[in-house]
């Protein structure tokens, strides 16, 4: 009902209202939405990501974790997986893809947080619960390079089509870079590979498929590194690319380059919403773990306070006391009165379990 | 004295001191250099790059795949790239010579 609600909105171009905007989907972001969940409190979760999960789904989905109480061993998807399954009855809506943008107090207290996906929220509380930042692409550092962004230079291919008789160039050794190239070949003038060594870590299948195509003269696959642009405005021309050992020179004629080189993890538009930072990290205290505006919390791995340990669990706790203060932000007239989940028919109801 | 040299992206050099068995990531950190180490050493956000000095290079145990891998994803990786997280601090690295890579 709630997601129709929002679609609705959306749709409408109209601000999404909410309870609480959670900045991050990662374990933390998650678990939030389970102790406001028990309190009732109804929460949008923004991640830059295209899946739910934070690094734990982007960076290590299969490692083992050690230090989740009571689970003896659990893989971080695991965790994600389980976060998920115990939030279900909260319905939360996720908007991904998206890096959040702007943030303005408004005059009733609330505040309105917009997305670089053009979606507007308003609520009475934020939770910053961004871990190490959003992922963003790493953009190779090369001059000039932001003149050629979004007309020439992409880090992700939207409309397939627009590589359709050019000079694509490729660059990076993982799925994306691979799968783009199996994929462009057959609709591109010409297509070059460009990754600094003769390995690579996607799907063996598809190495073998790229270098039967190296092979037989369909691709060029260039060993080294893109080290200089060519271009007139914002339209790219060509690429100058070095081995590794800079002995060797080619000239790479091009009129659209893909770098693949993962994603990084920055604070990004956050570090301007006026929050009191100390190494990039958002101070809090921890009582509430509020930040030095009223209203907007952090959780998790972006926040710091004296003894703080950048632990999963020591975000699980941080979210349990945040949204005792949530609520009383969101439900200034509702008494809280603190209850357990063994005990309470209330919380059982809520969670759909009760008898 | 367990010790290391590191060069900062200001071209300074430090001698820090070492802990046996501590990641050279976590010798970094603990002094307050900017290393990155975003993944807590799990050898997947390449953000701990550094270029090891090409005399030590060969004495160090050598890249997985992973760590490889991980490399793929940085612009500058050069043939003297490791992560830091990934070599561990003993005894016979006393004297190691390393400069921080760009963020």
């Amino acid at each position: 009902m709630t997601d129709e609600n929002d679609k609705n909105a959306a749709a409408a171009g109209s601000d999404i209202e909410t309870d609480v905007v959670i900045v991050g989907a990662g374990p933390v972001g998650l678990f939030a939405v389970f102790q406001c969940g028990l309190l009732n409190l109804r929460c949008q979760l923004i991640d830059n990501l295209d899946k739910i999960g934070g690094q734990c789904a982007e960076l290590y989905p299969e490692k083992p974790i050690y230090d989740i109480p009571s689970r003896v061993v659990i893989t971080a998807q695991e965790l994600v997986d389980d976060l998920m399954a115990q939030i279900k009855p909260f319905h939360p809506v996720f908007h991904l893809s998206q890096q959040c943008e702007t943030l303005e107090q408004l005059e009733d207290g609330r505040f309105r947080v917009t997305t670089t996906a053009g979606k507007a929220f308003k609520a009475p509380v934020v939770v910053i619960a961004a871990g190490s930042g959003a992922f963003v692409p790493r953009r190779p550092p090369l001059a000039g390079i932001e003149n050629y962004e979004g007309t020439s230079v992409f880090y992700a291919v939207r409309k397939r089509e627009t590589f359709r008789d050019k000079r694509v160039l490729i660059v990076g050794g993982g799925d994306s870079a691979l799968d783009w190239t199996l994929d462009l070949v057959p609709i591109a003038k010409r297509l070059t590979l460009v990754h600094r060594r003769d390995q690579f870590r996607g799907a063996p299948d598809s190495v073998e498929k790229m270098h039967a195509l190296a092979e037989k003269g369909a691709i060029d696959f260039l060993l080294g590194q893109v080290t200089e642009l060519r271009g007139t405005d914002d339209r790219l021309t060509g690429a100058t690319v070095k081995s590794i050992a800079g002995d060797e020179v080619h000239e790479v004629d091009c009129d659209f380059m893909l770098p693949f080189f993962g994603l990084k993890m920055e604070l990004g538009p956050i570090a301007s919403w006026g929050l009191n930072l100390e190494k990039n990290l958002i101070t809090v205290d921890t009582e509430k773990f509020e930040t030095s505006t009223p209203g907007i919390f952090a959780i998790g791995d972006i926040n710091t306070y004296p003894g703080k340990l950048k632990l999963i669990l020591s975000g699980f706790h941080e979210a349990a006391l945040m949204a005792q203060a949530a609520f009383k932000l969101a439900r200034p007239d509702e008494k809280l009165v603190f209850r357990y989940t063994t005990s309470s028919t209330e919380l059982q109801r809520r969670l759909g379990v009760a008898a | 004295m367990a010790h290391i040299y590191v060069t900062d992206h200001h071209g300074t050099e430090h001698r820090l001191d070492a802990v046996e068995g501590w990641r050279v990531m976590e010798i970094i950190r603990e002094h307050g250099l900017p290393v990155g180490g975003g993944c807590g050493g799990a050898c997947e956000c390449a953000t701990c790059h550094v270029y090891v000095d090409a005399d030590w290079l060969p004495r160090l145990y050598p890249r997985h795949d992973e760590e490889e891998g991980a490399l793929d994803r940085l612009y500058d990786a050069a043939e003297t790239s490791r992560l830091s997280c990934q070599i561990l601090y003993s005894a016979d690295l006393a004297g190691l010579r390393l400069r921080l890579a760009p963020a």
